[in-house]
């Protein structure tokens, strides 16, 4: 199991609540305090360098025009990360490549912090929420086909050594692709990808050997989809995936007593309580499925996943695996139930800061979670031997007995005609 | 070409056919009432004109044509159709595999813009057009919303935009019955894959209404809050030799909320 540390810099000094209807797409932006606003940054950058020194990883994310997520270009934070940190794993989680509509920067940005990172980059795209389509103008028809198009045309452009080649696809054009500098891993970054409750989606990420990802969902939920991938790539004769070809993202807090855990957890949950928008932003036609828009238009489907969690209490999150808290034998328990009740996943997203938590409070979370829960659930699952597609990727290996992707990687290096060069240890200076 | 013919509904004033016609990678679904000079009926992306009562009196003098739009009601939206623009071209290959002369052009917001779009390109099978609130150009500069935005507002918002009375709307959302709810859902699909960006207007248009010479009636609802009908004034000013006229106490679909008064004009333009 790998661990991820998550906040999502939120803005939490908000007016009251019956003077605004929406955090995200129309809330302006006077509501933003700059001078506050930039030790906002400080905090939340800071919580990724605690993460690398507690042995976590850390994830992050955009969102646009919204005060839930003050990382309106996570490129930039995770730049400023794969600089500042030395060993985590940086996931960007992710890249809304539909919408920024220019994959080419795209790959430039994440080949050049894979580099400045020495090689530790994840490299996650969303299709982005249904808010994004406001702020981006993308036509919510299009963004699926736009970002499976994107990516494939990244991967191409990542692994293609001998200078520009020709592409006129249907919603990207580039007559002359040769991106420098090439990514640091080879023959490119993992690829992380998100869903909702969309099977064959899902389904076809996995078959690319990307790490299917899903957020916040109730434990049935996240059942039928793992499982549902799992059942449909036994269908099409595909090997067995790893666990670490799937991702998930509860909200986490740990605390030396149930009491101190609860209170942290409420203060992450402000997530979930302050994220109102309106009803049209969570379902521009052609989003979701049109059976699932038919009903959103018939008043039978409310549209979005947070809305439909919102109303409920924090038992109903506890129970259905959407918020693991407690003292940290707590939190393994419920993980490891949590790992079985949903088929196996092998990567851990913790939502373990939200609102105006304050540093200290965040830092316990964080330090418990990372000393006394992680190597409790290191061993836990399987994870491929080789990397590249499903079809590539070997038979699944107990996370226990795997020596780490070092042989996995020179192999895919070797493979890809590079020079091979130490994966793992960046070059020290010269004194 | 057409490939089937089946008789849909049967009234004592006219009856309706239906035919299916193979156009470049689309499938046009085209209904026909009245016998008559052609008048052909290019429906709003709301598609309140297909059964509406002024369609049973047009079709007494007139034979009506009506396609569905790509993506509507049954008619295929190919990969190949991106826009209202590409639209119009498989409307011009309907008009030469219908052989049509001489025909009258109605078209309503989304409709009336393929209408324009049509009418620049060709109108050698066309004799007169009438625009109701069309959309498809823009008037004003880069910070202007000449079109009121549909998906950014709520929905009660939406129907004050598009109704001066809203229960005057033959659409409740709440009451659709699954069918209808589907057909809702896949209609505002493509108009969302049509006319998402640039916003319902093609910015090339305008730059040639000056090619349509034939004799052109714009109708408009007063309090249209979609189009309201200074945009209307800016359309007109376009076409030469058009002519407009606006009716009280109605939104961007003056046919729903006063038909008489719609009707008057349109008689007094076929006259």
């Amino acid at each position: 199991m790998e661990f991820y540390h998550f906040t999502e810099f939120a803005w939490p000094f908000l007016p009251p609540d019956d003077e605004f209807t929406s955090m995200r797409v129309n809330l302006p932006s006077q509501v933003y305090d700059p001078e506050i606003g930039a030790d906002w940054y400080d905090m939340c950058l800071d919580q990724h360098l605690l993460a690398d020194d507690l042995g976590m990883n850390c994830m992050i994310n955009e969102h646009h025009q919204t005060a839930t997520c003050l990382n309106s270009a996570a490129p930039l934070s995770v730049a400023i990360a794969a600089r500042q940190t030395k060993n985590a794993r940086i996931c960007i989680l992710g890249n809304p490549s539909a919408n920024l509509r220019d994959p080419i920067r795209n790959a430039e940005e994440m080949a050049m912090i894979d580099n400045l990172s020495h090689g530790r980059l994840e490299c996650g795209f969303v299709r982005g929420v249904p808010y994004e389509l406001f702020s981006s103008n993308c036509n919510p028809t299009e963004t699926s086909e736009r970002l499976w198009e994107s990516i494939a045309l990244m991967q191409k452009a990542w692994t293609t050594h001998d200078g520009p080649f020709n592409y006129e696809g249907r919603w990207v054009h580039k007559r002359q692709v040769n991106v420098w500098p090439r990514p640091y891993q080879a023959p490119h970054m993992p690829i992380w990808m998100t869903g909702g409750s969309d099977i064959n989606h899902a389904t076809r990420s996995v078959e690319n050997g990307f790490t299917f990802t899903m957020f916040l969902t109730p434990t049935e939920g996240m059942k039928k989809m793992f499982t549902g991938v799992r059942e449909n790539l036994k269908k099409k004769g595909l090997p067995k995936p790893a666990d670490d070809l799937f991702a998930f993202m509860p909200l986490v807090a740990v605390g030396e007593t149930e009491e101190e855990a609860l209170k942290f957890i409420k203060q992450v949950f402000w997530y979930v309580t302050n994220n109102k928008t309106e009803p049209q932003f969570r379902a521009p036609p052609g989003y979701v499925e049109t059976e699932l828009y038919a009903k959103f238009l018939s008043g039978k489907f409310s549209g979005g996943r947070t809305d439909a969690i919102r109303s409920k209490g924090m038992d109903y999150f506890r129970e259905n695996g959407v918020a693991v808290y407690g003292t940290p034998d707590q939190v393994v328990k419920q993980l490891k139930k949590m790992y079985k009740d949903i088929g196996g996943f092998g990567n851990l997203i913790a939502m373990l800061h939200s609102g105006d938590m304050p540093y200290k409070d965040v830092a316990k979370s964080m330090t418990l979670f990372a000393k006394e829960v992680m190597p409790q659930l290191k061993d836990l699952g399987t994870v491929s031997s080789k990397i590249g597609m499903l079809k590539d990727r070997g038979q699944p290996v107990q996370a226990k007995k795997f020596k780490g992707r070092t042989a996995a990687l020179e192999a895919a290096r070797a493979k890809s005609g590079v020079a091979v060069r130490s994966p793992k240890k960046p070059k020290k200076q010269a004194a | 070409m057409p490939v089937k013919k089946s008789v849909v509904r049967r009234s004592p004033k006219a009856r309706t056919t239906k035919k299916t016609y193979n156009l470049q990678e689309a499938k046009l679904i085209v209904e026909t009432k009245g016998t008559g000079k052609p008048l052909l009926l290019l429906h709003s992306e709301d598609r309140y004109e297909r059964n509406a009562n002024f369609v049973d009196e047009l079709a007494k003098k007139y034979r009506v044509i009506m396609p569905s739009m790509p993506g509507f009601n049954g008619s295929t939206l190919p990969d190949s159709i991106r826009s209202i623009e590409d639209m119009s071209y498989l409307y011009l290959d309907l008009l030469d595999a219908m052989k049509l002369q001489d025909v009258t052009v109605m078209g309503f917001s989304v409709g009336g813009w393929l209408a324009c779009e049509i009418a620049t390109k060709n109108d050698t099978r066309l004799k007169k057009l009438i625009l109701v609130d069309p959309v498809g150009i823009k008037n004003g500069g880069a910070y202007d919303r000449d079109i009121e935005d549909i998906y950014f507002n709520k929905s009660e918002v939406v129907k004050n935009f598009k109704f001066h009375d809203v229960s005057k709307d033959p659409r409740v959302l709440l009451e659709m019955t699954d069918a209808e709810a589907m057909d809702e859902a896949g209609a505002r699909e493509t108009t969302a894959r049509i006319c998402w960006d640039p916003y319902f207007h093609n910015p090339s248009l305008r730059y040639r209404l000056n090619r349509i010479k034939m004799k052109t009636l714009l109708i408009w609802g007063k309090n249209d809050g979609i189009v309201k009908p200074a945009y209307g004034r800016g359309f007109s000013k376009k076409i030469p030799g058009s002519t407009m006229v606006t009716i009280a106490k109605a939104g961007h679909f003056p046919h729903v909320e006063q038909p008489e008064e719609f009707m008057q004009h349109v008689r007094a333009f076929l006259r």
